[in-house]
C-alpha cells in the first residue's frame, strides 16, 4: 500500500471564531476500515462534510487517490469515487427505494443528458439497483415510496444508495444511529462483508461496532486528532480514556 | 451641473421612497417569512386615500394623516381576515394568494373611484422652491419627502435596534417558537409588524401621489423595483434595503436623465432614440444581474438562515 | 392508488376528446365564438404546460414565464413588420430567441433559490416588458399589428380558423408528449430528483444547476412557441402580454390543475379561462370575485384539481 487513498493535511474549518476542525491531519489506507470516534461536538460530521464537499474548509488540503480535491464541488468528488451516507437521512422521499438507488447508479453510468428513452426501462441500472437493495436486505421494499419507510429502513437505504455508485471510498456518517439491536447487528455483518470490497471511513458512536469493525481508529476531540492507531492501542491510550470520562461510551470492552 | 444636482436629488428622493416600500416588504418577509405581493396594493390605497381625504378636508396635512391611518387600518384588517391563513405556507402559495388580492384591489378601486386616475394637488406652501445651494433651487415638496423618509429610516433603526419591540422583532425572525414560549403573543406581534409594513407602504404611496398620477396598477410597477432592491440589498436586511434603495433610485433617475444624451453622442440619433428608453429601463435589472453574479445572497444579507 | 390514476386518466381522455371534437360542435351549433375561445385556451394550455415542466417537475417557481409569450410573439410580429412573413423563418427565430433568453435569465436566476428566485424571474420578465414598451419602431406601448399570419406555403393556412385551431391543438398535444418523454427520461429523473432533494443529488454525483438550467431553457422555448401561436391568434402583439400579472395568470393555471401532472395544466387553463370568461359576463368587475376565490383556493385546496382526483381513494 503505497500512497494512502485519502490524505487530509492540516484541515481547518472556522465558523466565526470557533474552529470546528482544528489542524486536522488524517490518512486512510486503501482497503482498510477506518473509524472516527469522539464525543458529541467533536466535529466528526463537519469533517465528513468537508471530505465530501458539502462544506469548504478554511484551509488545508484533501487528497484522494493522488488528486487534490480540496476545491472540487461535491458532485465531482462523487464522480471520482467518493460516496457518503448522511447522519440525518437525506433521501428522495417522494421516490421509491429502487428509484433512489437507480439514480445513484445512473449518475455513474455516463451522462444523463438523455431526453427521450425511459430511464426506468434501462435494465442494467434497475439490475444494479436491485442488487444494491439486496445487499442491504431491502429488495422486497423496492417499489415502496421512501416516505413510508421506517427509520431503520431508511438508514439501510442510505447505504444502498452509497453502494450503487460503486465507490472507491465509502464515508458512513453514523449508519447505525437510531437502529435497534437486531438492525445494528445486521448492519455490522454487512459492513464486515463490505470492508473486503471497498475502503470505508466510519463515523460511529456505537463502540461495540467500532471495535468489531475497525482496522484503525482516529479519535477526535474539539476538532483535533488526539489519537490515531490500531484498536488495541486506542483502548489503552490515556488521553482517549480521559476524553471519554463522563461520556456514556467508556472504552473498556474487547472486540 | 445644476441639472446633475437636481437629478441627483430626485434620485435620492425616489430612492428613499423606494426604501419605505422595500422596508415594509423586507420586514414582513424577514420576520414573518411572508411574501406579500399585495404590498403594492397598500401603496396604491395610500395614494387613493390621500387624494380623497385631502379633497374632503381641504387640508393636505390632515388628509395625509387620515390616509396613513386608513392604510394602517386596512393592512391590519387584511392581515386578520385573510393573510394570517397563509402564514407558514409555501412561499408559492403566499405569492398566489396575495396575487389574488392584487386583482381584487385593482377592481375594487376601479369600482369605487372609477377607471381614470386621480390627482392630488399640492398646497401652496409646499410648492415654493427652496434655495439649497447658491443659485440652485429645488422643490420644497421633494425636500419634504427626503426629510420625512430619512426620519422614518432613523425611526426604524431605533425601533429595530434599540427597543424591546425591536428585540422581539429580531428574535422573532430567528426563532418563532421561542418567542411563543416566552409568553409573548406572537399573533399580535405579527399583526403589528404587518401593520407597520402597511403604514410604510401607505406613506410611500401618499407622498408619491402629488408627483405621479394616482392610478390603478401603480402598485405593481413600483413593487417590482422594491423586489429588485431587496434582492440587491439582501432579504430581511433593513440596512441593505436602505443602501440598495438609495443606490437604485439614484442610478435609475440619473440613467433616465442622462443616458439618452450619452447614447446620442455614440450612436446615430434614431438608433439612440430607439435604444435609450429601453436601456434606461433595463439599467436597474442589469444592476441586479451583476449583483446576482457576484453575490447571490445580496450585498448586505441579514445573518439569518 | 390505481383508482386515482384511472380517474386522472379518464379526465385527461375526456378533455382530449372534447378538444378534438370541439370544431365539430362549433360547426353544428353555428357557434364560432366557442372555437376562437378554445383556440386561445389551447394556446395558454401549452404555455401552462411548459411552466409546469419547471414548476411541477423541476421545483422552480418562475414568476416570469409570460416573457416567453412576448418574445415568441414579437419574433413573429417584428419579422412580419420587416417583410419576412414566412412561418418557416419566424417560428424558428421565436424558438431560438426564447431559448437564448431563457439561457441568460436562467444562468443568472438559478444562482438563487426560493423566494429570491421568484422575485428575480419576476424582475427579468418585467425588464422584457419595459424593453418592448421602449421599442417605438414596433409600436411600443400600443403594440404591433400583424397584418398577415405566418405563411407556411401550401402546408397549412393559418387564416382558416379550423386549420389554425388544429395546429394549436397539435402543438399542445405534441408539447405534452414531449414533456412526458422528458420527464421519464434520464434527464427528467435528475430534474425531479433535484426538486426532491438537491443535496442528495449533488452527493450522488449530479451537477444540479446544469440540469435545472437546461430544463429551464426547454420550458422557455416551448412557451415561445405558444407566444408565436398567440400572436397569430390575436393578429397583434403588445408588451402587455408580458406584464408580470400575466405570469401570475400562468402560475394560477398550473396550480388550478395540479402541478406535476401531465394533463393538470390543461384542465387548470380551461377552468381558469372559462371562469374568467363567464365571470366577466356577469360583471365588469369580475376580479372582485376571482381574487378572493383564488385566495380561498390557495388556502383550502391543495394540489389543484388533479391533486383532488389523486386523493380519491384516500391515497
Amino acid at each position: 500500500m503505497a500512497e494512502p487513498l485519502l490524505c487530509v493535511e492540516n484541515l481547518v474549518k472556522r465558523f466565526g471564531g470557533i474552529a470546528a476542525t482544528d489542524h486536522l491531519s488524517l490518512e486512510v489506507a486503501s482497503g482498510e476500515l477506518h473509524a472516527i470516534i469522539g464525543p458529541n461536538g467533536a466535529g466528526k460530521t463537519t469533517l465528513i462534510s468537508q471530505l465530501t464537499g458539502q462544506l469548504s474548509p478554511s484551509s488545508g488540503t484533501i487528497r484522494f487517490a493522488g488528486k487534490d480535491i480540496t476545491r472540487l464541488p461535491a458532485w465531482r468528488r462523487s464522480r471520482l469515487g467518493l460516496a457518503r451516507s448522511f447522519q440525518v437521512t437525506s433521501l428522495l422521499s417522494d421516490f421509491t427505494a429502487i428509484d433512489n438507488v437507480a439514480l445513484a447508479a445512473q449518475a455513474h453510468d455516463g451522462h444523463s443528458f438523455h431526453f427521450w428513452r425511459n430511464a426506468r426501462g434501462e435494465t442494467h441500472l434497475r439490475d444494479a439497483a436491485r442488487s444494491a437493495l439486496e445487499r442491504v436486505g431491502l429488495e422486497r421494499r423496492a417499489e415502496i415510496v421512501v416516505s413510508k419507510f421506517s427509520h431503520g429502513e431508511q438508514r439501510q437505504l442510505e447505504l444502498a444508495v452509497a453502494l450503487a455508485a460503486r465507490p472507491q471510498l465509502l464515508l458512513l456518517d453514523e449508519p447505525m444511529a437510531g437502529l435497534g439491536v437486531t438492525e445494528s447487528a445486521a448492519m455490522v455483518r454487512l459492513l464486515l462483508e463490505l470492508r473486503r470490497e471497498v475502503t470505508i471511513v466510519l463515523v460511529e458512536h456505537d463502540m461495540d461496532a467500532v471495535f468489531a469493525l475497525a482496522d484503525r481508529i482516529t479519535v477526535l476531540v474539539y476538532g483535533r486528532v488526539i489519537a490515531s492507531g490500531v484498536p488495541s492501542a486506542i483502548r489503552k491510550d490515556e488521553e482517549v480514556k480521559r476524553a471519554y470520562l463522563g461520556d456514556t461510551h467508556v472504552v473498556t470492552r474487547h472486540g | 451641473m445644476l441639472l446633475v444636482v437636481e437629478q441627483f436629488l430626485n434620485g435620492l428622493q425616489f430612492g428613499l421612497l423606494l426604501f419605505l416600500l422595500a422596508a415594509g416588504l423586507t420586514l414582513v418577509f424577514g420576520i414573518m417569512d411572508f411574501v406579500n405581493l399585495a404590498h403594492g396594493s397598500l401603496y396604491m390605497m395610500g395614494a387613493y386615500f390621500a387624494a380623497t381625504f385631502v379633497a374632503w378636508t381641504g387640508s393636505f396635512v390632515v388628509g395625509a394623516i387620515l390616509a396613513l391611518g386608513a392604510t394602517l387600518l386596512l393592512g391590519i384588517v387584511l392581515e386578520y381576515v385573510a393573510l394570517r391563513h397563509l402564514y407558514g405556507r409555501d412561499h408559492l402559495d403566499q405569492v398566489l394568494g396575495t396575487f389574488g388580492l392584487i386583482l381584487f384591489f385593482n377592481d375594487a378601486v376601479r369600482l369605487i373611484w372609477g377607471p381614470a386616475g386621480l390627482s392630488l394637488p399640492l398646497p401652496v406652501w409646499l410648492t415654493v422652491p427652496v434655495e439649497i445651494m447658491p443659485g440652485v433651487f429645488y422643490p420644497s415638496y421633494r425636500l419634504a419627502i427626503i426629510a420625512v423618509s430619512l426620519a422614518v429610516a432613523v425611526f426604524l433603526y431605533i425601533l429595530v435596534m434599540r427597543t424591546r419591540i425591536g428585540m422581539l422583532i429580531r428574535a422573532g425572525a430567528s426563532n418563532r417558537e421561542m418567542i411563543g414560549a416566552l409568553g409573548i403573543n406572537i399573533k399580535l406581534l405579527f399583526t403589528l409588524i404587518f401593520g407597520l409594513g402597511a403604514a410604510l407602504a401607505g406613506l410611500a404611496g401618499l407622498m408619491q401621489a402629488p408627483i405621479l398620477t394616482v392610478q390603478i396598477g401603480m402598485g405593481e410597477n413600483i413593487l417590482i423595483l422594491a423586489f429588485v432592491i431587496i434582492v440587491i440589498g439582501g432579504i430581511g436586511s433593513i440596512r441593505g434595503a436602505f443602501l440598495a434603495a438609495v443606490f437604485v433610485g439614484i442610478i435609475d433617475t440619473l440613467g433616465r436623465a442622462f443616458l439618452p444624451d450619452l447614447l446620442r453622442r455614440v450612436l446615430s440619433s434614431s438608433a439612440a432614440s430607439t435604444a435609450a428608453p429601453a436601456l434606461s429601463s433595463m439599467l436597474i435589472y442589469l444592476l441586479m444581474a451583476i449583483v446576482l453574479v457576484l453575490r447571490p445572497e445580496g450585498l448586505f444579507p441579514a445573518n439569518r438562515r | 392508488m390505481t383508482a386515482s390514476l384511472n380517474a386522472r386518466a379518464a379526465v385527461a381522455a375526456l378533455v382530449a376528446a372534447g378538444l378534438l371534437l370541439l370544431p365539430l360542435y362549433s360547426q353544428l351549433s353555428g357557434n364560432i365564438f366557442v372555437l376562437t375561445l378554445f383556440t386561445r385556451i389551447v394556446i395558454f394550455a401549452l404555455a401552462a404546460s411548459s411552466l409546469n415542466l419547471i414548476m411541477g417537475y423541476g421545483g422552480m417557481m418562475s414568476f416570469g414565464h409570460a416573457a416567453y409569450l412576448g418574445i415568441g410573439g414579437y419574433a413573429v410580429g417584428i419579422l412580419a413588420f420587416e417583410g419576412i412573413g414566412s412561418g418557416f423563418i419566424q417560428w424558428p427565430v421565436a424558438l431560438v430567441v426564447s431559448a437564448l433568453f431563457a439561457l441568460a435569465i436562467g444562468a443568472l436566476s438559478l444562482r438563487t433559490r426560493g423566494v429570491y428566485f421568484i422575485m428575480i424571474t419576476l424582475a427579468f420578465a418585467q425588464m422584457a416588458y419595459y424593453v418592448a414598451s421602449g421599442l417605438s419602431r414596433y409600436g411600443g406601448d400600443d403594440g404591433l399589428t400583424i397584418y398577415k399570419r405566418s405563411d407556411f406555403g401550401g402546408l397549412i393556412d393559418l387564416s382558416s380558423r379550423l386549420q389554425f385551431y388544429y395546429l394549436c391543438l397539435f402543438c399542445l398535444f405534441g408539447g405534452i408528449y414531449l414533456i412526458w418523454r422528458i420527464v421519464n427520461s434520464r434527464f427528467g429523473m435528475v430534474v425531479q430528483g433535484v426538486r426532491s432533494n438537491e443535496q442528495r443529488m449533488q452527493a450522488i454525483g449530479f451537477p444540479a444547476t446544469r440540469y435545472r438550467l437546461i430544463c429551464f431553457v426547454i420550458s422557455g422555448t416551448l412557451c415561445g412557441l405558444a407566444g408565436a401561436l398567440l400572436a397569430n391568434n390575436t393578429d397583434f402583439v403588445s408588451p402587455s402580454v408580458m406584464y408580470w400579472t400575466r405570469s401570475g395568470d400562468l402560475m394560477v393555471m398550473v396550480i388550478f390543475g395540479g402541478m406535476g401532472s401531465l394533463f393538470g395544466p390543461v384542465v387548470g387553463t380551461i377552468v381558469y379561462l372559462l371562469l374568467e370568461e363567464s365571470l366577466s359576463r356577469i360583471t365588469e368587475y369580475w376580479a372582485l370575485i376571482m381574487g378572493p376565490l383564488l385566495l380561498l383556493i390557495v388556502v383550502f385546496g391543495r394540489g389543484g384539481i388533479f391533486g383532488l382526483l389523486g386523493r380519491l381513494k384516500g391515497g
